[in-house]
């Protein structure tokens, strides 16, 4: 409504302008709902630099610097428009948006010193306007955020101006100190590991963050590495990819050897609270792997993938378990995966027979109430009799192999171990269909169901095998996470599991192995799974809103993930490959300008 | 293909779909019987055949269960028109609705509770009422509005499931908002008047109840005219046919869509205050399940048609709060109440198998359809 009253003034500002003012106040607003959001105040405790910089601000700071970066930016197709703008426009444009961004900031703290609104929105606190304005009154706040946020936005800006050389190089740094200080304990974990003690004592701070020293030290160093390193790692990337079938393959292998030699080495150095981690990275790498196969390969959008995961679990527990309610064999656990593979091809069947011919969206939401229904019968006080309703399974033993060691929740290293074996099997397994008939097969039917089944594909053949290999991913799955917690309760299975491996194929490139490996690690690593912390433990109040957001994003700016497959993202672009080749052609007839709206990076996706 | 070869199974999952469907049926027709036998005679062979402990209901408390069913169904069927209409004219489910209807309901608890510290509640509980309404109805439109024009716009051309996902995100996304700025435990409504509370000597039926299902049925009433009587419902309709050709024909399509998410905004907005008054208390999942439930309704009622979609809605409401004692106690399935969702979730699987068009089938643009 607003938007219709302002826009015969909006329309006078020219483009690039509007683009400033727009992005500014959405700048402000972001700054206003991340700090209302609670995440400055609590993320406070964690320090990014010793005296000068904790994590809380990196959130706020971040805003300007970015919009300072977008703004700064030289616009797609200069060349068409009429007037472009100079460089001293986008300076001018960074600052502004970046102004505008703290000033978010410096208007909230004025709210927030004379208005009180703590009764619905809980973080509006005394301690949140202190830490906008340094505790040192509410003017010092306001003038000192606009003055951040410009001079934020002028650097972003500047930084745009510099060669991409210089920009990389300055890239490198940030990302190296803002790296080491996330990855703090894995560090300090890894380099304690090889009895490397002074090392960690001089880079971070007792009570965690980088110090001084250590910062100037990473920076200077990772900045000298991308100097000198630029264009290397590419140029081996090309020699590689240049090199001939049968030598490129054993590259490969080396490769895949080594990474194998790293994490088989690794669990040995670090400490327990590591190798947890690892070992929750690994298992969520295993469910996104089984996901991967029906939502990447397949395309079929299970949004209920948690309930094999349920299913698996709990199929393992009733079959191990001494304290199964009704029926306890006490299988061992290698014996009830076998009997676990066969429920998960039950189950999928089950699941995925009524489904397979429903439009691609039906489909999510009728699995998304199977994956429901599931926890709700494992909760009923119906089944309680045999899966134990909301008390669950508890005091589950771990896996016994062959009798020489325990692998349960008291060693995640065994854990790890374990995980990273079932891992390796869901790795090749995935590996080895891709390129197999029934892999194609997948890929056909997701790029286009009626020719593929023009194609003599039988479609609900090739779906439904999808379905039932991605459930006996997910069933090992929760088989390893039993052995690992050692109890099961409804609660571990809710939708929200789903949602996040989906998030975490998604980010990581559907449809491609190493992506989804890539996705697990830095998103299970980083922020953590729905009930495992990551490395970020601070952040978890706030993971679950960053994992939403993130969906959103990535499904705007880059559907095709982090790592994409080829395959999968000429699929999602077709119609840019398509008016590329098209611009390519013929540029220079006269009345086919792009509009300036055609520069924005969701554009046509 | 779809409805002549449904029954007549050809192919192995064919098989196990006719199978699947009879067992679906069988298991509603038996318990039903074994119901209504044991409504007529509590101690009827057959039905003690079935289950042995099962009670039965009285009089009042079937009335019960019904008008809450109506109750709840009206709600969902506001719910659902937000679904329909943007499955209409766009194509997608926008997963995210269903958080439309649970910021309406944050906005009425923040907006009721202000105005019972100010003392106008009770003084003057219609005025407040409307009031809620109305705030909730404006928060809940330009929450539609920013989410098109956010994150659905862009993706106007994208495969179907790439806004299915956004939608997904978008939803994940506000409810956690909800946790990090309102805070993660369940708020309450202010004290419904007694006058409203009470039930009254017709029928012993709850005012509430009777209130929320005349405001659903003047709301649905009010969007009926704007699509059926006005030019931008004419508008809406044109789009929903063929966006193309409404464009062609001088309809603002971009414009149009926007309307039609400001109107589904707007509609879960009553909802979510119709949630306040018949729940009294909202946390940020509330609108998980209630948007499923609606969606289940859009479907069931035929997605893309308004008046379906408002009797999906009693359909679901009524199956969902007679069904477990209608069906699955008198079948022996012990803590009914329990799996109360899980019907709900049954239910849209149950008729996405027999009838995907639903009921009174689907109103879609031919591409739609495939």
């Amino acid at each position: 409504m607003t938007a219709t009253v302002l826009s015969p003034v909006l329309r006078r500002i020219p483009g690039t302008w509007r683009r400033v003012l727009r992005l500014g106040a959405l700048g402000a607003v972001g700054q206003a709902f991340i700090s209302l959001s609670g995440m400055p105040v609590r993320l406070d405790v964690r320090e990014i630099i010793v005296p000068i910089l904790s994590l809380g601000y990196v959130a706020v700071l971040a805003v300007p610097l970015v919009l300072g970066i977008l703004l700064g930016r030289r616009p797609e197709h200069e060349e068409f428009l009429e007037n472009p703008p100079s460089r001293l426009d986008l300076l001018l444009g960074g600052t502004v948006g970046g102004l505008m961004g703290g000033g978010g900031l410096s208007i909230l703290a004025l709210l927030l010193a004379n208005f009180d609104l703590r009764d619905p929105l809980i973080n509006w606190s005394p301690q949140l306007l202190e830490f906008l304005s340094f505790g040192r009154g509410t003017a010092f706040g306001f003038a000192i955020w606009l003055v951040i946020g410009g001079g934020l936005g002028l650097a972003g800006g500047t930084l745009r101006l510099a060669s991409s050389r210089t920009q990389r190089v300055i890239m490198t740094m940030v990302l190296t100190v803002v790296g080491a200080a996330i990855l703090e304990s894995l560090v300090v974990d890894l380099v304690e590991g090889v009895s490397l003690e002074a090392l960690v004592e001089w880079m971070y701070a007792p009570r965690g963050g980088l110090t001084l020293v250590g910062t100037g030290v990473l920076a200077v160093v990772s900045g000298l590495l991308s100097f000198v390193g630029q264009g290397r790692i590419k140029n081996i990337q090309e020699k590689i990819q240049a090199m001939e079938g049968p030598r490129q393959t054993r590259v490969n292998l080396m490769l895949i050897a080594a990474v194998g030699m790293v994490l088989v080495i690794m669990p040995l150095l670090v400490g327990k609270l590591t190798n947890e981690l690892l070992a929750n990275i690994g298992l969520f790498v295993l469910l996104a792997l089984g996901l991967n196969i029906v939502v990447g390969l397949a395309g079929i959008l299970d949004l209920g993938y948690v309930a094999f995961f349920a299913v698996g679990s709990y199929s393992t527990a009733v079959l191990t378990a001494a304290t199964s309610p009704r029926i306890a064999p006490e299988f061992p656990w290698f014996v009830a995966l076998i009997i676990v593979i066969f429920i998960a091809i039950l189950v999928g069947l089950f699941i995925g027979a009524p489904v397979i011919r429903m439009r691609g969206d039906y489909l999510a939401i009728v699995t998304l109430g199977f994956g429901e229904i599931i926890r709700l019968l494992f909760l009923s006080d119906w089944l309680s009799g045999w899966f134990g309703g909301s008390q669950g399974i508890t005091a589950i033993d771990g896996v016994d192999v062959f009798g020489l060691l325990t692998v349960d929740g008291t060693n995640p290293r065994r854990v790890f171990y374990l995980v990273l074996f079932f891992c390796a099997i869901a790795i090749y397994i995935s590996w080895r269909l891709e390129r197999s008939r029934l892999g194609r097969a997948w890929m056909a039917v997701r790029e286009d169901e009626p020719v593929a089944e023009a194609m003599g594909i039988n479609t609900v053949n090739v779906k439904l095998m999808a379905f039932v290999v991605g459930a006996v991913l997910g069933s090992f799955g929760g088989a390893i996470f039993v052995a690992k917690v050692g109890s099961v309760f409804p609660t571990s299975f809710l939708i929200l599991v789903s949602i996040i491996i989906l998030v975490v194929v998604i980010f990581g490139g559907m449809g491609n192995i190493f992506g989804v490996i890539a996705g697990a690690v830095v998103l299970i690593g980083v922020l953590g799974g729905p009930k495992q912390p990551g490395l970020l433990v601070e952040f978890s109040e706030f993971k679950l809103l960053i994992y939403g957001a993130l969906l959103v994003w990535m499904m705007l700016a880059r559907p095709e993930g982090l790592i994409p497959s080829a395959r999968r993202s000429r699929e999602l672009h077709q119609e840019e490959f398509l008016q590329d080749a098209w611009l390519r052609g013929q540029i220079d007839t006269d009345d086919n300008c792009p509009d300036e709206g055609s520069g924005s990076p969701a554009g046509g996706v | 293909m779809a409805s002549a070869s449904m029954w007549v199974p050809r192919t192995k999952v064919d098989w196990f779909l006719t199978v699947l469907r009879v067992l679906a049926l069988t298991v509603v027709t038996v318990g039903l019987l074994a119901f209504i036998a044991q409504q007529i005679d509590v101690d009827n062979p057959f039905a003690r055949a079935v289950n042995p402990d099962a009670t039965g209901l009285t009089g009042p408390q079937f009335r019960g269960l019904v008008i809450s069913g109506f109750a709840q169904g009206a709600m969902y069927g506001l719910i659902a028109l937000g679904y329909s209409m943007v499955y209409g004219v766009l194509g997608f489910i926008n997963f995210a609705h269903g958080e439309v209807f649970m910021v309406g309901a944050m906005t009425g608890m923040i907006t009721s509770n202000k105005l019972d510290d100010a003392g106008l509640w009770e003084a003057n509980f219609i005025g407040s009422l409307l009031f809620i309404v109305a705030v909730s109805m404006l928060v809940c439109t330009l929450t539609a509005v920013i989410m098109e024009r956010v994150a659905y716009r862009p993706l106007r051309k994208a495969p179907r499931l790439i806004p299915l996902i956004t939608s997904i995100g978008i939803s994940f996304f506000i409810q956690n908002t909800s946790v990090v700025l309102l805070g993660p435990t369940s708020k309450a409504y202010p004290d419904m008047p007694d006058w409203l509370t009470a039930k009254r000597t017709f029928l012993e039926i709850e005012g509430t109840k009777i209130m929320v299902i005349c405001v659903a049925a003047v709301a649905m009433l009010g969007l009926w005219l704007l699509v059926e009587r006005t030019k931008t419902g004419k508008a809406m309709r044109a789009v929903a046919e063929d966006q193309e050709i409404a464009g062609l024909m001088g309809v603002d399509v971009n414009r149009t869509i926007v309307k039609v998410f400001a109107v589904g905004g707007a509609m879960a907005g009553v909802a979510g205050i119709l949630w306040g008054v018949l729940f009294r208390s909202v946390i940020h999942y509330t609108g998980f399940l209630p948007g499923i439930k609606a969606f289940s309704s859009a479907v069931v009622g035929g997605i893309g048609s308004l008046g379906g979609s408002m009797a999906g809605g009693l359909f679901i409401g009524l199956a969902e709060s007679t069904g477990p004692l209608l069906i699955l106690e008198p079948l022996g399935v012990s803590g009914v109440s329990q799996l109360r969702d899980a019907v709900a979730f049954a239910m849209l699987i149950g008729v996405l198998l027999l009838k995907p068009s639903g009921l009174f089938g689907e109103r879609l643009s031919a591409e739609d359809r495939a």
